[in-house]
């Protein structure tokens, strides 16, 4: 079991012939993921390493192919619109790559998505792993293990870093989830969190955040008031400086506000045990789960 | 991105907020002519002498001074701002040099409120915040007396609405007149703020004169840089004295860096990353001289610019590489580094800890370049290990 996506996923890149899309939807391929289609307007009929079909539209690529999760690397001044366009389409799941989209177009999409039944996960993220079955993003697939944790967090490689820790101590992952360093972006730890809630195979969680927004206090939130498995977090940026923005466009302490410490404060009044440092995210979630 | 004030107040113009004549100056002499042009033209014998840094906390650094008895004084005044460091709370200890100038008409306030369009990333959306509390650090107005402050979130789809504009007005206790005048200041900043791409755009003073028009009196616009694809103009806006010369060096490259007080220079592929392995140095005992994120796509030769500029900063006493090669390669960076150490020569102690996609190759590259390098099995240990190499040569 696993949240979001498992074995039987068909996957449509929106992108596929770009430079950062061909790679990856390779690399997916390679650890077993169906991609069943590609998006590149203009060059519908094509076909992608002379197995996967191009189309034009991606309404035309779920139609044909029944692709169900929509994987983007469409650069920023078209990723907004590929988004829609994904959603429009009736893909249940879809997840941006691209990094760099204006903050006003992701309101805008936002808006858009409210009502709908679309998830998106992004931008500006590695995307979703379950470890054995399919791999829909940008992380290395070799450093993950199928099991029982999940992990959710802002932040690409820290997640890698969480994930390379767990492995190394023999601890695998059901469902691993990059939700990105925007401001405003799909979902959310709360979303997440309410999914490996949900899920059986999921027997804990390592949430990591960032400085920068409420995001982790809501998370803290939803978890003192109904998580019922144990979750370690690490928060990355104790010691970056206020009103600078630390590489994410979502990083930044503002007006005194989204300090890691007080995201830390509230994750361990909510039961969460917090690593001391990122070296000990794994060791961490470890310690709970012999408790 | 940041602009100054006077740049800011000319976007208002163009989309009808009003704000007081005024000219910018960069010499003590166009602060003067700036002035007889403004008392002739506005009949107004004040004028306004306003320094223009990237920085909030200029009235109270004393960076905004009145000129009440001619252009002589209001020269006098520039002569004293213009080369001179000005201290604000924002600026840091050693202040920001003033290079330019703001004149401006001098106006008779009435009221002075508080008034911005910013993103509130919890909603999701656009929001005002306004305030009957203008010309003060809002900040702090918002930790003391946080009823103070009226927040109302936008529906991008509709807009700001009249009503909401007009609720506002009455909230920060304009009179009928003043409410029409507000109103249409309001959506006209509204649209500036989604036209042009911002992520921050402040008045702080929004005033009320005593003739009863609604002026802003101050002026701020951060614009969003991922949207710098679709504003070419951004280039005329940006003023590059007003940047640290590295980060800017960085952002040309393709680099995401922020300078910082320590002596370890950090190599990191990826923000979150970035940020905790700051954070472990400084668990050990360390500190860190810059945040860099060499980003997922960086090649060689940014990888190489980026280990030039922490060896170039003379504040680096040693350098931490600590790299989780998820799309970037570890090869890549084994490449820039020995590049770059080629080409300038070692000088610090060098700690390398690499994982992920392509690590064996690095690994190989880095061993055999004959440099001297200390490599690390994990984080932890790699931070540790600079820590420690910079205390033993004290």
């Amino acid at each position: 079991m696993s949240i979001l996506v498992n074995r039987s996923s068909r996957v449509v890149v929106q992108g596929i012939t770009g430079g950062a899309g061909s790679f990856h939807a390779r690399q997916c391929i390679e650890y077993g993921t169906q991609v069943v289609a590609g998006v590149t307007p203009g060059r519908g009929g094509e076909k992608f390493d002379g197995q996967v079909p191009v189309f034009d539209t991606v309404t035309e690529a779920v139609e044909k192919t029944g692709a169900d999760v929509s994987l983007i690397f469409v650069p920023p001044p078209g990723a907004a619109d590929a988004i829609l366009e994904a959603a429009d389409a009736g893909c249940p799941l879809v997840i941006c790559i691209t990094e760099g989209i204006p903050v006003m177009d992701m309101v805008r999409v936002r808006r858009w998505l409210t009502g709908r039944s679309t998830r998106l996960i992004g931008p500006n993220c590695p995307g979703i792993i379950t470890p054995g079955a399919c791999k829909i993003g940008i992380m290395p697939g070799h450093i993950h293990r199928p099991g029982h944790i999940g992990v959710v967090s802002r932040s690409g490689t820290l997640t890698y870093e969480a994930v390379g820790q767990l492995t190394a101590l023999g601890i695998g992952q059901s469902t691993c989830i990059g939700i990105g360093g925007d401001p405003v972006a799909g979902l959310d730890f709360v979303d997440v969190l309410t999914l490996f809630n949900a899920d059986p195979d999921t027997h804990g969680v390592i949430m990591i955040g960032e400085i920068g927004g409420q995001a982790e206090e809501r998370g803290a939130a939803y978890i003192k008031a109904s998580m019922k498995k144990p979750v370690a977090a690490f928060i990355a940026g104790a010691t970056a400086p206020p009103g600078k923005r630390m590489g994410h466009a979502g990083a930044i302490i503002a007006g005194g506000k989204g300090t890691a410490k007080e995201k830390r404060a509230a994750l361990e009044a909510a039961g969460v045990k917090v690593a001391p440092t990122p070296a000990e995210m794994g060791s961490t979630l470890q310690s709970l789960l012999r408790a | 991105m940041k602009i100054h004030e006077y740049q800011a107040k000319q976007i208002f113009a163009r989309y009808g907020v009003p704000v007081p004549k005024g000219y910018p100056a960069n010499t003590a002499a166009d602060a003067e002519v700036a002035a007889k042009k403004l008392i002739d033209e506005t009949g107004i014998s004040v004028v306004v002498v306003k320094a223009q840094i990237h920085a909030g906390g200029r009235g109270k650094g004393g960076g905004v001074k009145l000129a009440k008895n001619g252009p002589a004084e209001a020269r006098e005044l520039a002569d004293k701002m213009l080369g001179r460091p000005l201290v604000t709370h924002q600026t840091g200890p050693g202040g920001q040099l003033v290079r330019r100038l703001y004149v401006e008409q001098g106006l008779d306030i009435a009221r002075e409120l508080y008034f911005a369009f910013v993103l509130d990333r919890d909603a999701r959306r656009v929001a005002v915040i306004a305030s009957r509390e203008g010309g003060m650090d809002i900040e702090q107005v918002a930790h003391d007396t946080p009823e103070k402050l009226h927040h109302v979130e936008i529906d991008p789809v509709v807009g700001l609405a009249p009503y909401q504009a007009r609720r506002l007005g009455f909230l920060l206790g304009l009179n009928k007149e003043q409410i029409g005048k507000f109103v249409k200041l309001a959506t006209s900043l509204y649209d500036l703020f989604v036209a042009e791409d911002c992520s921050l755009c402040e008045i702080n003073p929004l005033i009320v004169t005593k003739q009863g028009e609604v002026v802003a009196l101050d002026g701020k616009i951060n614009f969003d840089d991922n949207a710098d694809f679709r504003h070419r103009e951004w280039n005329e806006l940006r003023d590059r004295d007003e940047e640290d010369p590295v980060e800017l060096e960085a952002k040309e490259a393709g680099l995401s860096y922020v300078s910082l007080d320590g002596d370890i220079g950090c190599l990191v592929n990826g923000a979150g990353l970035a940020m905790a392995t700051m954070d472990i140095i400084q668990t050990y005992g360390g500190s860190p001289a810059n945040f860099l994120d060499v980003g997922g796509g960086a090649n060689q030769e940014q990888v190489a610019k980026a280990f030039g500029m922490i060896m170039r900063s003379p504040k680096v006493k040693g350098i931490f590489v600590n790299i989780f090669g998820g799309i970037m390669k570890c090869d890549v960076i084994a490449a820039g580094v020995i590049a770059a150490t080629k080409q300038m020569g070692l000088k610090v102690p060098l700690v390398v800890r690499l994982e992920g996609t392509n690590v064996d190759a690095g690994r190989k590259m880095l061993g055999d370049s004959g440099l001297a390098i200390q490599t690390a099995s994990t984080m932890a240990d790699g931070a540790k290990k600079i820590v420690a190499a910079i205390g033993a040569r004290g």
